[in-house]
């Protein structure tokens, strides 16, 4: 019975469980009470709903993005994607200024990514395993930032911006995103289990410092975590909205503020909203349909401890 | 500052001759000393620019915006503040706009979050059955998580549409008449409800099913072995070990409510998304800060609603404790 080490604390499971290991145990993840019990039909139906809900609007914005508008707002709407997709997209794409976009939300959510990275995976390290004066009231400051809405800073935070000479550039937008305290708990709560003292302290011996220790024994071990952060982090940044909308313009907007543009400046043809708003999501449902096993499981491992 | 060991040996003229002696004693004190200074402060080094950033991009602009909110601060002239004292609070306490945003952030935020948290809980419980192809199923009810605010809002825009609306078309089919779902009252708060309910649902249930299968087994087997329903395990056994998380899902979610934005604007677009709707039905806090501090170009006002916001966002976190403690109080 003692077998069964709690998953409490345990972060992310990245490695598949060693094939032969206890029977109850078929996924990789680790199998609660309930999952003794099979699933039954109910079980499978409900989840089909479920998936076909989640799944309706994304098949509805190919169809209509490959539709006229006329053809999708009929009374009896299409159910099946037409011929005129290439067409929107060109559209969208010179009303929407959406080549600029793009590039911008590429450079935004990649520089903002591996900024993220870097100083979360730092902080984590020394939030889990160094000894340090305050560490535990700090680290309890990082998680309270957690509860602040971005809404409450904005106004100072343009007025900041326009005075450094970044309003309307993407570095009001990178800057204020660089470090994610959802990140140093992540990274911390995974270094926490992954990382042995040992193995710092057979570092120490051989007499490496702590940045050494940090480079050749930290970040080997960190990098799986490292990998789930980084797409939550992609996913999150690709997707802002909020901050971006209000500081970026229209000469030099990210996707999700071009495509808010594209439907709040005008009357618009709604097949073309949708050309831009497919542009916008299908790079991420492809990271999603490769990636989708670790993201699950990132989430899964970054949230058990509330 | 490891690396001025080496800079140092630089600078001592190279012992060309076998060392007869070992390292003086005042380079041993230096070393020693350097160790120390390492220790001590690379924590610190670590974790600065996490508080650096904050401290610049967080922390400071949310004390600033207090003292913007005691000035006139126009969008066409960043530089030059006046002095106005509470006038700006004055103004926006006295706008029922602003009290009818407060209401709606606070219905949408109910309509919301309670739907979606019940529905995540019983998703979690399902995906925690011994399934066929768990990990499909895990991803699908994720894939809306990587739908930006943006994209989803303006699909349900298509979806929620007065005329020629895929929802009125499908309850067209079952012999209802439509319904103009963003020009109602309660109608629009329900339709934004679904937006924000659709994208967060499978991620909630996924931090549900981490903490399920957290609960140790022994549980379970006590709990059958007394005799326990399915049911009465899933409610005495389940339900308590969750708490704390079913907690965290509330506090996130409830500040995720706080800010939306981008649902009530993008809802119809154009000019309505910004008032939120022709008589305000679906505006919401965020909607109103937008509209006088982008729209109108008053930042003093706008200053002013964000530290309503944070009032707001108090009473809510002292009304979580409160009910956190009365709920393990009667737990006992």
């Amino acid at each position: 019975m003692t077998m069964t080490s709690p998953t409490h604390t345990a972060p992310v499971k990245l490695a598949p469980a060693p094939k032969g290991s206890a029977p109850r145990r078929p996924s990789r993840f680790r199998m609660g009470a309930g999952q003794q019990m099979r699933g039954g039909p109910f079980a499978y139906v409900a989840l089909a709903v479920v998936g076909f809900g989640s799944l309706l609007p994304l098949y509805w914005t190919l169809v209509a993005a490959s539709r006229t508008q006329d053809e999708v707002l009929a009374s009896t709407p299409p159910f099946l994607p037409g011929g005129k997709l290439l067409e929107n997209v060109e559209t969208a794409w010179e009303q929407a200024n959406l080549g600029k976009a793009i590039l911008n939300s590429v450079i935004v959510s990649s520089s903002i990514t591996l900024a993220t990275l870097f100083f979360c995976t730092l902080a984590g390290y020394a939030f889990a395993k160094m000894r340090f004066r305050g560490r535990g009231w700090l680290m309890t400051a990082v998680i309270a930032t957690l509860t602040i809405p971005p809404q409450l800073s904005v106004v100072p935070l343009f007025m900041m911006m326009s005075g450094l000479g970044w309003g309307g550039q993407l570095e009001s937008v990178i800057f204020p995103t660089l470090v994610s305290a959802f990140g140093v708990f992540f990274m911390r709560q995974y270094l926490i289990e992954a990382l042995p003292y040992e193995l710092i302290e057979a570092a120490r011996i051989d007499g490496a410092n702590n940045l050494r220790i940090v480079v050749s024994v930290v970040l080997p071990v960190a990098r799986p975590a490292m990998m789930v952060l980084g797409m939550l982090t992609f996913v999150q940044a690709w997707n802002d909205f909020f901050w971006p909308y209000l500081a970026l313009n229209q000469q030099n907007p990210t996707l999700q503020v071009a495509l808010g543009q594209l439907s709040a400046s005008y009357t618009p043809d709604q097949s073309i909203v949708m050309a831009g708003a497919l542009i916008s999501t299908l790079p991420l449902l492809v990271v999603f349909v490769v990636f989708g096993k670790k993201i699950v499981g990132g989430i899964m491992s970054g949230a058990v401890k509330g | 500052m490891a690396t001025s060991t080496p800079t140092r040996d630089a600078y001592v003229p190279p012992p060309r001759q076998p060392q007869k002696e070992p390292p003086s004693e005042r380079r041993q004190l230096w070393r020693s000393r350097l160790w120390r200074f390492d220790d001590k402060a690379s924590p610190y080094a670590y974790i600065a620019p996490f508080f650096l950033v904050f401290g610049a991009f967080g922390l400071y602009p949310l004390l600033y915006t207090g003292w913007i909110a005691l000035h006139r601060v126009e969008m066409t002239g960043l530089d030059s503040m006046e002095w106005v004292g509470w006038e700006n609070f004055d103004k926006i306490l006295h706008d029922p706009e602003f009290w009818t945003s407060v209401s709606n952030t606070f219905l949408i935020g109910v309509i919301s979050t309670v739907p979606q948290l019940l529905v995540a809980l019983g998703l979690a419980h399902l995906l925690n059955y011994r399934l066929r192809a768990s990990t499909f199923w895990r991803t699908i009810i994720l894939t809306p998580y990587a739908t930006s605010v943006a994209s989803a809002a303006l699909v349900f825009a298509l979806v929620f549409r007065a005329d020629g609306g895929l929802l009125n078309w499908a309850i067209g089919l079952v012999g209802f008449d439509d319904v103009n779902w963003s020009n109602g009252h309660w109608t629009s708060k329900i339709a934004i409800s679904v937006i924000v309910i659709w994208r967060w649902t499978g991620y909630n249930a996924l931090i549900y099913l981490a903490a399920m299968q957290a609960v140790p087994n022994d549980l379970y087997e006590a709990a059958s072995l007394d005799g326990a329903s399915r049911w009465q395990q899933f409610r005495k056994v389940t339900i308590p070990s969750l708490r704390p998380t079913i907690l965290f899902t509330i506090v996130i979610s409830t500040i995720g409510s706080m800010q939306l934005f981008g649902e009530p604007l993008l809802l119809e677009g154009g000019a309505l998304g910004a008032t939120g709707g022709n008589e305000n039905q679906y505006e919401t806090l965020s909607i109103y800060l937008y509209n006088y501090g982008w729209n109108l170009g008053h930042l003093g006002p706008a200053a002013a609603v964000a530290w309503a916001m944070l009032a707001l966002l108090l009473i809510i976190a002292a009304a979580n404790w409160f009910i956190g403690r009365f709920v393990r109080k009667s737990a006992v």
